[in-house]
């Protein structure tokens, strides 16, 4: 049976990082889910960090280099994505971002994104609604309901009248994933989404727009 | 007798020599310009190709002009443009200009059309940002009869209407320059190549070969779906930068700081990311000899290899030792590896010879056409 792909990016700088930390708890959350289902799921994690360098190129050459490629190639194929930030100046990181101003905006349209953000305060938090998932949204991801945010904090609390604790929101918002997902049929092996023909309009048709 | 044309493209940037500081004049580097498309001759390249550009730094503004200006001294050399724009240049104009040129240097003109670099060249000459590719094509289906039709009436969407319109002077000996279209990422305009049968170039420098095989990949495709020929018989260009001394540590020494500054790809990877990544080939001749036969393994058997070999600010002087390089040690060897397993359909470089004498053959071979069904009708009386 065609597994599942699931590609998880994390934008964290430190190591260990807690916002791959949260990445990690997601994609083992939704894992556990779809598996409970009999699904197959591989897991790929893509650590922005290592990829710093080969984005800045990009932006400088156009192109991406040799990692940067297979990741962006990982991305194209994967059947759902767990994005995942650190909290910085009230949005998501430069490096997150500058990862997917490098890629084809085409490439996550109609995809199930789960989006999460990591930060030292809870009163980022909002930060997901007001700046990562329009960012999805113009991409056209199908970007689940809930968001996950961990501030420093919700790693040593459990939750209040008003919220569940951490691990009770990434288990619904693995669990929206999983839904997602297991309602689609599996993308099929590498290079499915990446490897895409020219597209071409016949010139005569072409020909034809302008004497319209 | 030009099985596989090669030459060298300027994009005529004025730019820093980082390892001086100094920046030449507008003045300098046209003159510049100049010499070195006199060396390119001289070594016994086949072509050289001019930009165009409308802004700094850049000074090709005029090509006819500049390549009028070395038509007279010359003798040999292909002239011709990498790119015109035919966005933004009016086609009549660009017909008549080209055709005085293909007059004055008895044939050796040609031109590669292209959209140019900048989005806002548009207003400055008039014309709509948002129309760039119906331009390229309307523009270019108008420059095509121009050239082929002595009067013309025709009316479109980006120009007033033509009636009875007679493009002058007509094109040397009946036959239009050849054309070529470059393109870094429309396949639009590889289908308009392809339809017309006209040469596709790639200019493939700056960016990893995969990008470019998969555009001339599909111009080949469709020049046989339209007719013309096999895939193999479409006609490519290939661009190509090379930097070279006889010790590779030599060229790498003294062309990094021009590649760490260089306009496009400087201030980002290595100079060895690059050359490992794209084409820029950094080294001794026999590299530069290696990697360019290589080529032919991406995008088959091809009719002209375009060399970039003056800008991020080198000095004239380093230019024209380059060329001696590139014309002594480099080229005969490539004409040489090139023509070894070349397929016997793959067609040669086009020529206005060559085309003169096709076009020839063809008008012979309709007269007999016609005598034949002449006779036919006779003998059916």
């Amino acid at each position: 049976m065609t597994a599942y792909r699931l590609v998880v990016i994390s934008a964290g700088l430190s190591k260990p990082s807690s916002t791959r930390l949260l990445a990690d708890r997601l994609a083992e959350a939704t894992v556990r889910r779809l598996t409970a289902e009999g699904r197959d799921v591989d897991v790929q994690v893509v650590e922005l960090r290592d990829l710093a360098t080969d984005i800045a190129h990009n932006f400088v050459t156009g192109f991406p280099g040799p990692a940067l490629r297979e990741a962006i190639e990982a991305v194209g194929g994967a059947d759902g994505l767990i994005a995942v930030t650190p909290i910085f100046a009230a949005s998501y990181s430069g490096l997150f971002k500058s990862f997917f101003d490098v890629i084809d905006p085409d490439t996550l349209t109609g995809k199930p994104v789960l989006i999460a953000a990591t930060g030292g305060t809870a009163r980022h938090s909002l930060a997901l609604e007001h700046a990562v998932r329009p960012l999805f949204s113009y991409l056209r991801s199908v970007v689940v309901p809930t968001s996950v945010y961990a501030a420093t904090d919700d790693w040593g609390t459990t939750g209040d009248r008003l919220t569940d604790g951490l691990p009770g929101r990434i288990d619904r918002a693995a669990g929206e994933l999983a839904g997602l997902l297991a309602g689609r049929a599996p993308n099929g092996p590498a290079g499915g989404g990446a490897a895409q023909e020219e597209a071409v309009v016949p010139f005569e048709q072409q020909l034809a727009a302008l004497r319209a | 007798m030009s099985t596989m044309q090669f030459g060298i493209f300027t994009v005529g940037d004025v730019t820093p020599d980082p390892t001086t500081g100094r920046t030449p004049t507008e003045h300098e580097r046209i003159k510049a310009t100049v010499a070195i498309a006199r060396k390119a001759e001289e070594v016994g390249l086949d072509v050289f190709a001019t930009g165009e550009h409308h802004n700094p730094p850049f000074v090709p503004s005029s090509p006819t002009t500049l390549l009028g200006y070395i038509a007279a001294q010359t003798e040999r050399i292909v002239l011709s443009t990498s790119t015109t724009l035919i966005t933004t240049n009016d086609p009549v104009k660009i017909a008549e200009d080209y055709a005085v040129l293909q007059h004055l240097s008895d044939g050796r003109v040609d031109l590669m059309m292209g959209r140019g670099n900048t989005g806002p060249v548009y207003p400055w000459f008039g014309k709509d940002i948002r129309q760039g590719i119906p331009l390229a094509i309307e523009n270019y289906a108008l420059l095509h009869q121009l050239w082929r039709e002595d009067v013309v009436d025709w009316s479109g969407r980006f120009r007033t209407p033509l009636q009875s319109f007679t493009a002058t002077p007509r094109p040397l000996d009946g036959v239009p320059p050849f054309v070529w279209h470059g393109s870094i990422r429309s396949p639009e305009i590889a289908e308009q190549a392809a339809y017309y049968g006209d040469g596709f170039f790639a200019n493939n420098i700056f960016w990893p070969k995969e990008h470019f095989q998969k555009l001339v990949n599909l111009y080949r495709e469709r020049y046989a779906h339209y007719g013309h020929g096999t895939p193999e018989q479409a006609i490519v260009g290939l661009g190509g930068q090379v930097f070279m001394r006889k010790n590779s540590q030599d060229a790498v020494r003294e062309f990094r700081p021009y590649f760490d500054n260089a306009p496009v790809y400087g201030h980002g990877p290595s100079l060895e990311e690059f050359t490992a990544e794209t084409p820029l080939t950094v080294g001794s001749p026999q590299e530069v000899i290696e990697k360019t036969l290589a080529f032919r393994d991406t995008f088959g058997d091809y009719q002209r290899q375009l060399f970039l070999m003056d800008h991020a600010g080198l000095p004239l002087k380093t230019v024209l030792e380059q060329l001696d390089l590139l014309g002594e040690e480099v080229v005969p060897v490539l004409r040489e590896e090139f023509a070894k397993g070349r397929p016997a359909g793959v067609p040669d470089a086009p020529t206005h010879a060559g085309r003169l004498a096709a076009e020839r053959a063809r008008q012979e071979q309709d007269a007999d056409n016609a005598g034949q069904t002449a006779e036919t009708v006779e003998v059916a009386k």
